[in-house]
């Protein structure tokens, strides 16, 4: 990994704050990461930590109430952020960049067939003819498992786990760089759960895609990830190499986290983490996870900065602010 | 604490010191099907969604059904809470079968019998504040004093720790947090002292971070009132935490059964390997290998395979055996029994 590789994606102190009736929420703030190619990261956390609005930042699917929007999204070295909505639409989205959206299995229009819906990027993006798409289709169906005569059969025909591949499949027509997938097995049962994360282990040894998956399920997460990153009240705590990470986590978010985690195989009683995390509307000045910390001392009224403690790792925490570790 | 109120058991049946040797709840062949009408009449087949379903439970013991979703549990846990009628067979409680009893009994066996809703928001009505949710029972359940009843819900909201109790009573479910929002169903399904709880899924909507504190709350609830709990869920890595035993389901029928270490460390039908199997724990090592997982998904209920059930996806699947006869419960160790040929003789 010494060769000078330029990354995939590139995001750059990337906020996105809310205006909301009590005030400017701070969903995502200074994020920065860096993604290459055929790499999974996994995004971690808990409910309302600003992990969705993440990605909504990166496709840039706003709601109305944007308060502030900015930093700079590099795909491929060239910024998006720059295009218009638009060019953005046409250049980015599914071309570049698609999404498995949470409860994916679920969105599907009951009143098209499964094919053609599946299709439809390719025929809005590459305006190619419906029957060459199907083919696409039937090619990309097989690919996740599904039966390619099921492109004629409509969503409340399928079962749960293969309405999930219907709409990775959607994902993958296009031959995208980098898919996004928002929860993709929390709503289905463990061998079904399990099928899916083989079909995107292949499709991640076949193809030069790279994959973001945002989950708070942290067993199925180390299913696919090379990277981790977890994010805490709309920051990112800490970055990680998956094989260091799922073994010794570094922050101490990560650890309690990590510790939260029923697990089969081993004896130990998992721990809970008491607390709430905080309201993004109106943050205290300091590190956001010191009120439920117990490794807590005078520095953490201060922010610390998300900065490097190894080679690949990333830790905004007093505790490793000089590279050594606790 | 255990001791229900006068007000709140009026049809108890005198059961001291049988209730150590009787079980609390049984189930006897328990069949619950629904019919399918075509067009609204005409039958167009039968859904077998509980199919032969027997156990006992006693006061206090804590057990697991574990299955697939459209493997049957729901339903199940439906005919337990007498809110779907069997079929065939009976569901004896304390000794009374719940098809002899009247609207009055019944309503006493509601009493006996907490429920544990999936989705903590979807069971709390969004137009009642908390107050109002947890007076409701009390009051169906002539409860009518307000002192008295206040009083109640002071001391479960203490019990499942939603303090402080005058901050949250006055809010709204959706001003509550997921885990908050289970805990108020708990609560509950604790206001009447039943002498049973039944979860469904307490914790899988729910953040991991919370779980395990949803999970001991359950637990420590269940010690100290001696509860019965039947706690249904689709995942394993979550049940060695407070049952005694684990009931396995795989369409409508229960396959294995064992004490939870034994099912644990010994899993003997190969429905259960499977299940066990893709269970990911945190290990970097899971995105290097392939989990071995049974394809296909689990069958129609309507017209469930011949034979033993799963061997369309068995790995194990013996040539003229497993697809013509239907295997018998084998108890192939002590106290442990699975519904698969391999345990014959």
């Amino acid at each position: 990994m010494t060769q000078s590789q330029q990354p995939l994606l590139q995001i750059e102190d990337l906020r996105l704050y809310f205006r909301t009736q009590q005030g400017v929420l701070h969903a995502v703030d200074c994020v920065s990461l860096n993604l290459r190619r055929n790499e999974a990261m996994v995004i971690l956390g808990e409910s309302g930590c600003g992990k969705t609005s993440l990605t909504k930042a990166i496709l840039r699917m706003l709601p109305r109430n944007v308060h502030t929007y900015s930093g700079s999204v590099k795909l491929n070295g060239q910024d998006v952020m720059q295009l218009s909505d638009e060019e953005y639409r046409q250049q980015v989205r599914w071309i570049q960049i698609s999404l498995v959206p949470q409860a994916a299995m679920n969105s599907l229009n009951p009143v098209l067939k499964v094919g053609d819906q599946v299709a439809e990027p390719l025929l809005s993006h590459y305006g190619i003819r419906r029957s060459e798409a199907l083919e696409r289709v039937a090619v990309a169906f097989q690919n996740v498992g599904v039966p390619a005569d099921f492109i004629n059969r409509y969503a409340f025909e399928l079962s749960g786990g293969m309405r999930q591949r219907v709409a990775i499949a959607m994902a993958m027509v296009t031959d995208p760089d980098l898919i996004i997938l928002d929860e993709p097995t929390s709503a289905l049962d463990v061998l079904t759960q399990a099928n899916i994360m083989n079909v995107l282990k292949r499709v991640k040894q076949e193809t030069r895609t790279s994959f973001i998956l945002i989950t708070h399920d942290i067993g199925t997460s180390s299913e696919l990830a090379d990277r981790a990153a977890v994010m805490y009240a709309g920051q990112i705590v800490e970055l990680n190499d998956a094989e260091q990470f799922f073994v010794e986590p570094l922050h101490p978010y990560s650890q309690k986290l990590m510790a939260s985690v029923p697990k089969l195989r081993q004896v130990e009683e998992p721990d809970f983490i008491s607390g709430q995390p905080p309201s993004l509307l109106d943050l205290a000045p300091g590190c956001r996870f010191a009120p439920r910390c117990d490794h807590r001392f005078e520095l953490c009224e201060n922010d610390p900065e998300l900065t490097p403690a190894g080679r690949r790792q990333h830790v905004k925490c007093w505790l490793h602010q000089n590279g050594d570790t606790p | 604490m255990t001791t229900a109120t006068p007000e709140t058991a009026p049809a108890r049946p005198a059961s001291g010191s049988a209730a150590q040797t009787e079980p609390l709840l049984s189930l006897r062949n328990l069949r619950t099907w629904f019919e399918l009408r075509r067009w609204g009449f005409g039958r167009a087949g039968t859904v077998r969604a509980v199919d032969d379903v027997s156990f006992d439970l006693h006061a206090g013991e804590a057990i697991a059904i574990v299955g697939e979703s459209g493997c049957g549990k729901s339903t199940l846990m439906k005919t337990i809470l007498g809110l779907h009628m069997p079929t065939e067979g009976s569901v004896i409680f304390e000794g009374r079968d719940l098809s002899t009893l009247d609207s009055k009994e019944m309503q006493w066996y509601r009493s006996q019998v907490g429920y544990v809703q999936q989705d903590p928001f979807g069971a709390l009505p969004p137009f009642m504040d908390i107050r109002r949710i947890l007076g409701e029972p009390l009051k169906i359940h002539g409860q009518m004093d307000e002192a008295g009843r206040q009083k109640r819900i002071y001391e479960v909201m203490e019990e499942v720790r939603l303090t402080p109790v005058d901050d949250i009573l006055p809010r709204f479910p959706h001003m509550l947090s997921g885990g908050q929002q289970q805990r108020v169903v708990i609560a509950r399904a604790m206001l009447l002292h039943p002498r049973m709880i039944v979860a469904d899924e307490p914790v899988s909507m729910l953040d991991m971070s919370v779980r395990v504190e949803i999970l001991r709350l359950l637990q420590g609830l269940q010690r100290s009132h001696n509860l019965a709990v039947v706690y249904i869920t689709h995942d394993l890595s979550t049940v060695r935490y407070f049952s005694e035993r684990i009931f396995v389901m795989y369409a409508g029928e229960i396959v294995e059964q064992a004490q939870m270490d034994d099912l644990l460390r010994n899993p003997l039908h190969p429905y259960t390997s499977a299940l066990l199997a893709a269970i990911a724990d945190p290990d970097p090592e899971n995105a290097r290998v392939f989990r071995d997982v049974p394809p296909g998904e689990p069958p129609s209920l309507v017209n469930p395979p011949s034979g033993c059930r799963f061997h369309p996806r068995c790995t194990h699947f013996i040539e003229d055996l497993c697809a013509l006869k239907t295997p018998l419960d084998f108890e192939p160790e002590p106290d442990h029994r699975a519904r698969c040929f391999l345990y014959q003789d």
